[in-house]
């Protein structure tokens, strides 16, 4: 499953994506990422199973455009830490 | 003041239902789902996962006193009590303050569950377009979730924002979509923020539009912020709104315009789809937990 959190402005997309089928729930981008963007909970758009996932935190989904401008990516197309830590490649960003 | 400004244009006809075809002394699993929306809250009773009773509400200032009332109504009559449901599922905003749920489960999960019981296991897209947010939701044959978004950023400009325009309007709000289907589309207001777009109304009054155009120009604007969010998504037929919103047919007709879909007429209110579909994970839960206990 493709879950996208964040928002779309004027200035462009904000969204970070867990495709839920690859994240195996390891917490790595949690401990990468600076801000304390994302967390690791129980997977709360499939209730009948028990595996953990990662999830941007309500508190970041209003404003990741801002939480994350820390990390922008500089020069040469340098992967976001979140990103670059993940085994599986579950997350993207649309930016 | 004068007498027509106590009237409450936006306030909708709150509602309670039995069916007459069921008797849930027959039941095996008696399940209830509990929608506490900003706005609206739905309680809804299933009997082996058919839908036996329901209340839809407006949200008081307390969530779990919203809850008590709502489940209350709905059993009203019924001879049915709070004790003999075996698992209750809280969704929506309020979805953790709900007193006698054994479980939250988030509305995405909910709606997607709810339109595929409703519509049918055909729906592929669900649109849940709510007191406060919308949610374009994937969903698979099974009502299971396979992709969502929503857009967080502006809470503004659905089901709340559909009320403060029938106030300022004073249009009763079950009138706006009708009334918005006017032969000159106008062009959509360029915001669909509660604040702004209420001050472009007043403008546009101002100007000498009539109130149906300038319901029109809302409409238009709040079906085409949806569409980009649903546009984004991707939308796989079949298509479903789910939602107060889906009651408008203001917005679902240019919805549907703008994206050259039909979205099946709802066969019971859209706005229980959160609470039908929480009541169904209830059931789903009992029979999981059934089958370890052998
Ligand atoms: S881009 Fe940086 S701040 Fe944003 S989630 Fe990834 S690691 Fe955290
Ligand atoms: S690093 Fe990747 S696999 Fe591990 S929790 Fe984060 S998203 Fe999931």
């Amino acid at each position: 499953m493709k879950a996208n959190y964040g928002y779309k402005d004027g200035s462009g997309e904000y969204f970070i994506t867990v495709d839920t089928d690859l994240c195996d729930g390891c917490g790595k981008c949690v401990d990468t990422c600076p801000e304390g963007v994302l967390e690791v909970v129980e997977n709360e758009l499939d209730p009948l199973a028990e595996e953990l996932v990662a999830r941007v935190t309500e508190e970041h989904r209003k404003k990741i455009k801002y939480s994350c401008a820390p990390c922008k990516p500089t020069g040469e197309s340098r992967e976001l830490p979140c990103v670059q830590a993940c085994e599986p490649r579950a997350l993207t960003h649309s930016w | 003041m004068t007498s027509t400004e106590s009237i409450e244009y936006w306030r909708w006809t709150e509602s309670r239902w039995t069916n007459p075809d069921l008797d849930w002394k027959d039941a095996d699993i008696i399940t209830a789902g509990i929608d506490v929306g900003s706005v609206s809250t739905q309680a809804v009773v299933m009997v082996d996962g058919n839908l036996y009773c329901y209340s839809n509400m407006r949200t008081g200032s307390d969530s779990p006193d919203s809850a008590n009332r709502a489940i209350n109504w709905a059993l009203e009559d019924t001879g049915l009590t709070l004790n003999k449901i075996e698992y209750a599922v809280g969704t929506g905003y309020g979805r953790v303050n709900v007193p006698f749920a054994k479980r939250a489960i988030t509305e995405i999960a909910c709606h997607a569950r709810g339109a595929n019981y409703m519509y049918g296991p055909t729906i592929r897209t669900v649109l849940d377009m709510g007191g406060q947010d919308c949610k374009a939701i994937r969903c698979d044959q099974r009502g299971k979730v396979t992709a969502f978004l929503m857009n967080d950023k502006c809470a503004a400009g659905t089901g709340r924002g559909m009320e403060v325009f029938a106030d300022l309007l004073q249009v009763h709000i079950n009138d706006v979509g009708q009334m918005s289907l006017v032969d000159d589309e106008p062009e959509p207001v360029s915001s669909t923020c509660v604040v702004f777009a209420k001050s472009e109304a007043v403008g546009l009054l101002r100007k000498g539009w009539s109130k149906e155009r300038v319901l029109a120009a809302y409409c238009a604007a709040m079906a085409h912020r949806v569409v980009t969010l649903l546009e984004r998504l991707g939308v796989e037929n079949d298509f479903a709104i789910t939602g107060g919103i889906a009651k408008n047919i203001g917005v679902v007709s240019r919805i549907e315009k703008e994206l050259e879909i039909t979205a099946p007429e709802p066969n019971v209110d859209p706005q229980l789809a959160g609470a039908i579909g929480g009541a169904l994970f209830g059931k789903a839960l009992v029979e999981k937990a059934r089958k370890k206990a052998g």
